[in-house]
């Protein structure tokens, strides 16, 4: 069975092809839109999806080589992800469903992220941690669905860490030879300043972290401050770090599962993956991290995803695929885990 | 010397049960975590000590079924406690719907009055509620995270991290489930309030979970 995958929910436009047995993936296409400064603006990257969308398909099918009429299925991520994206992703698998008359399979974005993941590392049943720049969620698998266990309250940890090395001049860009700025400025800090620690149950919040460490930021541009940037960057890495590690313990020690898997671009943090390397020991489980070159996104998880989904009858016609910007997570029917 | 036996190893700390002068207790030590800075670890422990003995005092004084303390060192970072014999409340749910039930309205009763003395809990799970065997009495335990508070935003995240842990643990019986928790609470709290709470926990749903509204922020 082969499966050809659609992302474009945000930034990428992705198109992989995936069969159902080793090598998996049989392409790789995607064109990635970077803003000139800032986020996301919707509409500009949409429009750049839209006009990098028919290179990187024909791109994709010669890297397979296959022809459209072996391909079994047509995968796309609906959502969750900014409307203007979503819509020209949705567009291109539309026509394509339609024109090769291929069924259509509706792929969950979050729910890619994850099944990519277990596939790449071989994981069975792991807590799941998931850091993207605009997510941050501990999720697990019960009862047919993935649930979420633990999110942020506020903004999402790689949101922070970004948003923090813009304001204090670090970034963009924010990652240089695969590390994160304020992951490099704290490696010569090592005192821990006043910064709050916010954990409730197993959610985080972010948002205090920034201010505060913004305000130290301030105090130590005044000259009026007896510490470092690079302690500001250790604190915040500490705390924030710490947090998300502390929220994962508990989901472990609720769940009692023996994996933990660590997916999104923050995943590729060494010195995040270190702290869960000494938390797992407490528990005897073992940590699994998303290959960075999938931990962002991409088309191969979409179709993998799509893959497993048609293989359980999981289609949906043409003309009702609408986009969902908001579609969580935990509305989407697992009947591949069952 | 008692005997003393590591019962459990929580997410925070190791709990071992022993006895003192006859009575079964539970030593709670929350352990050093090596992931952690020095001085972080030092104050998240030394601070949830204390906090959860001042809270538990409190709420034993009005009357809510929560474990007596007997003994704090906030230095090692170890409590004694009263030992509930029972069962979790989240291995219950599982083999007796009826009296979950009950025994949910009785928790939003509780947490209702803990609200009204403005103390949030902080980690409201089934993980966190023994239901004590000889009386089918709800103990609410873990008050490592809980603070002082009449916030309606921090009662709120109360509310939303209970609705959350039967979402993700119990989904076949969250509906049932929730709404006798709220029978408990209303009753308390009165239906206005209430009301305006659960506004507060759809706002505060609405808010980490959506990739748009996060992604939007970094413009
Ligand atoms: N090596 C790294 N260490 C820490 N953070 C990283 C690293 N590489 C990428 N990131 C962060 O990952 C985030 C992007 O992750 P991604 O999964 O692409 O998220 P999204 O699709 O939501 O933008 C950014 O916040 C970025 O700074
Ligand atoms: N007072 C008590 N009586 C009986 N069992 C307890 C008591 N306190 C804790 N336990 C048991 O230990 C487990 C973990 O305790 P908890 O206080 O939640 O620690 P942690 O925060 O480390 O998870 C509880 O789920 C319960 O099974």
């Amino acid at each position: 069975m082969i499966v050809l995958g659609i992302e474009s929910t945000a930034h990428t436009f992705g198109v992989g092809i995936v069969q159902d047995k080793e090598p998996y993936i049989l392409a790789d296409a995607r064109a990635d839109y970077v803003p000139e400064k800032g986020g996301i603006h919707p509409r500009e990257s949409s429009r750049f999806l839209a006009s990098m969308a028919g290179k990187v398909l024909s791109e994709a099918l010669s890297e397979a080589n296959v022809k459209p009429s072996e391909i079994d299925a047509i995968a796309v991520a609906l959502g969750p992800g900014l409307g203007p994206c979503l819509r020209v992703g949705a567009t291109v698998a539309r026509t394509l469903s339609i024109y090769l008359s291929k069924p259509l399979v509706p792929v969950n974005h979050s729910v890619a992220h994850i099944e990519i993941g277990l596939l790449l590392t071989n994981s069975r049943d792991p807590v799941v941690v998931y850091l993207a720049g605009g997510n941050t969620m501990i999720v697990a698998y019960n009862e047919g669905r993935y649930r979420v266990f633990g999110e942020t309250l506020d903004i999402a940890l790689g949101n922070l860490i970004d948003v923090f090395a813009r304001e204090v001049g670090l970034g963009p860009p924010y990652v240089v030879k695969g590390v994160h700025v304020v992951d490099k400025c704290a490696e010569e800090g090592g005192k821990l300043l006043d910064i709050p620690y916010t954990v409730k149950g197993q959610d985080v919040s972010f948002s205090g972290i920034l201010t505060a460490a913004l305000r130290l930021y301030k105090k130590l541009i005044a000259g009026k401050a007896d510490y470092t940037l690079n302690d500001i960057c250790y604190t915040v890495r500490e705390i924030a770090y710490s947090m998300v590690v502390e929220v994962a313990e508990r989901a472990i020690a609720h769940t009692g599962k023996k994996e933990v898997l660590l997916v999104g671009g923050v995943a590729a943090s060494k010195a995040l993956q270190e702290k869960f390397k000494a938390m797992a020991k407490y528990y005897d489980v073992e940590v699994k991290v998303v290959p960075p070159k999938y931990a962002v996104d991409n088309g191969v998880m979409i179709a993998w995803t799509g893959l497993l989904a048609f293989k359980h009858g999981v289609t949906i016609d043409p003309v009702k695929a609408v986009v969902r910007q908001r579609w969580r997570l935990d509305e989407v029917d697992i009947p591949w885990r069952k | 010397m008692a005997k003393i036996e590591l019962i459990r190893k929580g997410a925070e700390a190791y709990l071992y049960k022993t006895y003192m002068l006859g009575i079964p207790v539970i030593i709670k030590h929350r352990i050093s975590k090596e992931y952690r800075d020095k001085v972080l670890d030092y104050r998240i422990r030394y601070h949830r000590t204390i906090l959860e003995a001042k809270i538990i005092g409190t709420l034993r004084l009005r009357g809510l079924p929560v474990p007596a303390v007997l003994l704090v060192d906030p230095a090692k970072a170890i409590l004694v406690l009263e030992y509930i014999e029972g069962t979790m409340l989240k291995e219950l749910i599982s083999r007796d719907i009826e009296l979950s039930k009950r025994i949910f309205m009785e928790l939003g009763k509780y947490i209702g009055i803990m609200h009204s003395e403005s103390i949030v809990h902080g980690d409201l799970t089934t993980s966190n509620v023994i239901v004590r065997q000889s009386d089918n009495k709800p103990f609410i335990i873990d008050f490592g995270l809980a603070h002082y508070s009449n916030d309606i935003e921090d009662q709120g995240v109360d509310i939303h991290l209970m609705l959350r842990s039967l979402e993700s643990t119990h989904p076949k019986h969250v509906d049932v489930l929730f709404k006798e928790f709220l029978k408990g609470y209303t009753s308390v709290r009165g239906e206005e309030y209430t009301r305006k709470l659960l506004d507060k926990v759809k706002e505060i749903r609405m808010r980490g979970r959506y990739v748009e509204e996060r992604r939007l922020k970094k413009i």
